[in-house]
């Protein structure tokens, strides 16, 4: 028997209005696994907030759909925030977005943190080209350290947040610390000590082990390699610390009650366990999570015809009646659908009752005008 | 039953790399491919390289280790014979790595003293270059492989890193040259970049009938051509019947049909039905241009059906089946 989730009396509904419209929330995170919609949510609730709630927003997007960037006005991936003039803001609400530009943003950090000529040294070598631009958890960090940049200023109401598009959604959570450590680590400091003692290799000094370690990556990678490697090492010397540093900040601005997390999930297997992970992992971390958004949901316009009546009937009637029966067949798929993603969906709100839930229908089109994110926003207040 | 020797035909290269935006079917497509390449007593290697045991999960088996492991029978999979063997395997950079030294520079024990160090994770985090080479490297072995004289594998089956990286992965040489420009690497990248660049190889790509994945796939498509790497096909994954084709969808109609059948005619009933059938239309246009996009891209088209009840054994040997027939006329 097919009952929506706002019928589940054991099911929490989310309250978005009452965390968009809390002037003490300054920090709305949008994360959820690859491909569940958080970026349109993340676009849809920053409108939200600056329409409905008169908050200045500004809506932090990363690698957003084409059209969606588009009708938000982001044309170039200049890594400034734009405000979004198509708006229908009350009470001096106002929206502005932007792109993650994460190789720019990983420039601003090196340039933040040391002098114009070691940047410009740092700039040119090819391991940090290739490191900027391609090293797993990169984006991850830049994210972080843009949204750091974002509060620190002070200039806006809520700042809401996009996350990248990770297979996991813990991505998020790990990645920054990851390259953080990997920047900091023991492994380049070693690689760099030739430097720092004059060119005379410590490899010797150090262990066996080491010293095979070295001579293998001379083998495996050539000569040049090492030489950029430590050259890229050694330019970085002066930020060690500082990548940790800055990292670590920004997850305690997402440790504290100033900030919302809501996850995102499809009704789907895989998308569901990420969340329940994720939820599981934010508790852990003692990060405020708001809620669930439950998006693409399908919901049957009536549920007064089961799928398996629907699917006798549309047999019986076919001959005479082929419109009817295609018609039957379509609801037959959608109230099995609805079933299946019940049953998905209590997965979570069983092993987490105390979240509560917002659910998006799915839209028959893409969503990607100002139009398309204002129905989001209104959907995921009403429940 | 649909004649699987089509299969040599339809799907000519050795070396089937199945890419697609995150969550299209990837995984799903490469099983049931080489399942269907394995029909008539021929012989496939699964392989994936993102340590996700996706392989492991659609056969619903244990974790794969690095070894190569017999999975599954070929299709059809029933007793009536015909079918060959799959075999798959789970490649871990650290053990190619591992693999690799030891080929050519007999480290025995040293290199497992090396893992434990972390060197192994380190050399393949800071040159991830470095990384795709050895996993390709070892495609190119298991592709070019012989025992007695005869093929291992009469194709090999990848399931790739998605669009987003496809032509990073793949595009090798470059890659490390940028990173390495003379050594064991770079001769290794340049041999492994040969077999990629040669009819050996076909890169397919996974999508669904939706706006970012198309759009993704459009991308991968120009992407791979610039890189002169073959793209093979285009997998239109979970397609849905066509309903609604015909005729003209109103609320009369509807009624007369639910009345015909003794259901509910009350309005509420009516007009519910009617506008999930308006949706569905909506959704089936949308589909029809994306399709037209797919089209316009000048690849075959392959299409597989949606599983109402999701993926399973018997699902994959179906969609096997499907990957066997062949091509239809609108498709070329
Ligand atoms: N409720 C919905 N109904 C229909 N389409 C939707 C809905 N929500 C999102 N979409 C569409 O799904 C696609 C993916 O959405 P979106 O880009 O927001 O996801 P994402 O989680 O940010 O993805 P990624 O992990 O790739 O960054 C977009 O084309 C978007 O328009
Ligand atoms: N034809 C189909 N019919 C029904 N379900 C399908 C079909 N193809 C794939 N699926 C389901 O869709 C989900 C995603 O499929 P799959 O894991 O193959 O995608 P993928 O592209 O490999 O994903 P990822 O990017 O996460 O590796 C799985 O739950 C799978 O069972
Ligand atoms: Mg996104
Ligand atoms: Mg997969």
């Amino acid at each position: 028997m097919v009952t929506t989730l706002a019928d589940d009396p054991s099911v929490q509904r989310l309250d978005i209005d009452g965390v968009l419209g809390d002037p003490a929330i300054r920090v709305v995170v949008c994360c959820g696994s690859g491909g569940v919609g958080k970026t349109t949510t993340a676009a849809a609730l920053a409108l939200r907030a600056a329409e409905e709630h008169g908050r200045r927003t500004v809506v932090l997007t990363i690698d957003p759909a084409r059209r969606l960037a588009q009708s938000l006005g982001l044309s170039e991936l200049d890594n400034t925030p734009r405000q979004v003039h198509s708006v229908k803001a009350v009470n001096g609400g106002e929206l502005h977005a932007m792109m993650l530009d994460m190789k720019r943003t990983f420039d601003e950090v090196v340039a933040a943190h040391t002098d114009p000529k070691r940047a410009e040294e740092i700039y040119v070598n090819p391991f940090y080209q290739a490191m900027s631009s391609t090293f797993a958890g990169t984006q991850e960090y830049m994210a972080m350290e843009k949204l750091g940049q974002l509060r620190a200023r002070d200039e806006w109401d809520l700042v809401v947040v996009d996350t990248p598009p990770s297979r996991s959604a813990l991505d998020f959570l790990d990645a920054p610390a990851r390259l953080g450590r990997f920047l900091d680590g023991r492994m380049l400091r070693l690689l760099v000590a030739p430097a720092r003692t004059g060119g005379r290799s410590v490899f010797t000094l150090v262990t066996a082990s080491f010293g095979l370690f070295s001579k293998l990556m001379d083998k495996i990678l050539g000569a040049q390699l090492i030489t950029d490697l430590s050259g890229f090492v050694g330019a970085l010397d002066s930020m060690f610390g500082g990548f940790r540093e800055r990292s670590e900040q920004t997850y305690r601005v997402l440790q504290a009650p100033e900030t919302a997390f809501l996850v995102v999930a499809v009704p789907e297997p895989d998308a569901i366990r990420e969340a329940d992970y994720f939820a599981g992992r934010l508790e852990s971390e003692r990060m405020p999570m708001a809620g669930l958004v439950l998006n693409r949901v399908h919901a049957p316009q009536t549920t007064a015809i089961s799928a398996a009546d629907a699917t006798t009937a549309s047999e019986e009637i076919r001959a005479g009646n082929p419109v009817a029966a295609d018609v039957l067949l379509v609801h037959a798929g959608m109230m099995a659908r609805a079933e299946r993603e019940q049953a998905v969906t209590r997965v979570f709100t069983r092993s987490h009752p105390d979240v509560p839930v917002a659910t998006i229908a799915a839209q028959p089109v893409d969503v990607h005008d100002i139009d398309g994110l204002r129905e989001i926003g209104l959907a995921l207040a009403v429940g | 039953m649909p004649p699987s020797d089509h299969a040599p035909l339809r799907w000519p290269a050795r070396l089937h790399v199945v890419t697609g935006k995150g969550g299209t079917g990837k995984t799903t497509v490469s099983a049931a491919l080489a399942l269907a390449l394995a029909a008539e007593g021929r012989r496939t290697l699964l392989v994936e390289v993102e340590q996700r045991q996706g392989i492991a999960q659609v056969f619903d088996r244990a974790p794969l280790p690095y070894q190569e492991r017999a999975i599954a029978t070929g299709y059809p999979g029933t007793a009536s014979g015909g079918g060959g063997e799959v075999f798959a395997l789970a490649i871990d950079a650290e053990e190619a790595l591992l693999e690799y030294l030891d080929h050519f520079y007999r480290l025995g024990r040293a290199g497992r003293a090396l893992r434990k160090f972390g060197a192994i994770d380190f050399a393949t985090t800071i040159a991830p270059g470095v990384r795709d080479v050895l996993l390709t490297g070892k495609l190119k072995e298991a592709v070019t492989r012989t025992t007695d004289g005869r093929r291992a594998y009469d194709a090999v089956v990848l399931d790739a890193p998605p669009t987003g990286r496809i032509g990073r992965f793949l595009n090798v040489s470059a890659e490390t040259a940028r990173l390495a420009k003379i050594g064991p690497i770079k001769s290794q990248s340049d041999g492994v970049a040969a077999v990629l660049r040669s009819p050996v190889t076909a890169v397919h790509v996974v999508t669904v009938l939706e706006e970012m994945p198309v759009q993704e796939t459009a991308d991968a498509v120009a992407e791979l051509q610039r890189l002169d790497l073959p793209v093979g096909s285009v997998i239109i994954n979970a397609t849905q019947p066509p309903l609604l084709a015909r005729g003209r969808l109103s609320q009369a109609e509807v009624r007369r049909g639910l009345a015909a059948t003794g259901l509910p005619v009350d309005r509420d009933v009516v007009s519910g039905l009617v506008a999930e059938a308006r949706a569905h239309l909506a959704r089936r246009e949308v589909e029809i241009a994306l399709r037209d996009e797919l089209i316009a891209l000048g690849r075959p088209l392959v299409e597989l059906p949606q599983l109402p009840g999701g993926v399973d054994l018997a699902g994959l040997y179906e969609l096997a089946g499907t990957l066997l027939e062949p091509a239809r006329a609108s498709s070329i």
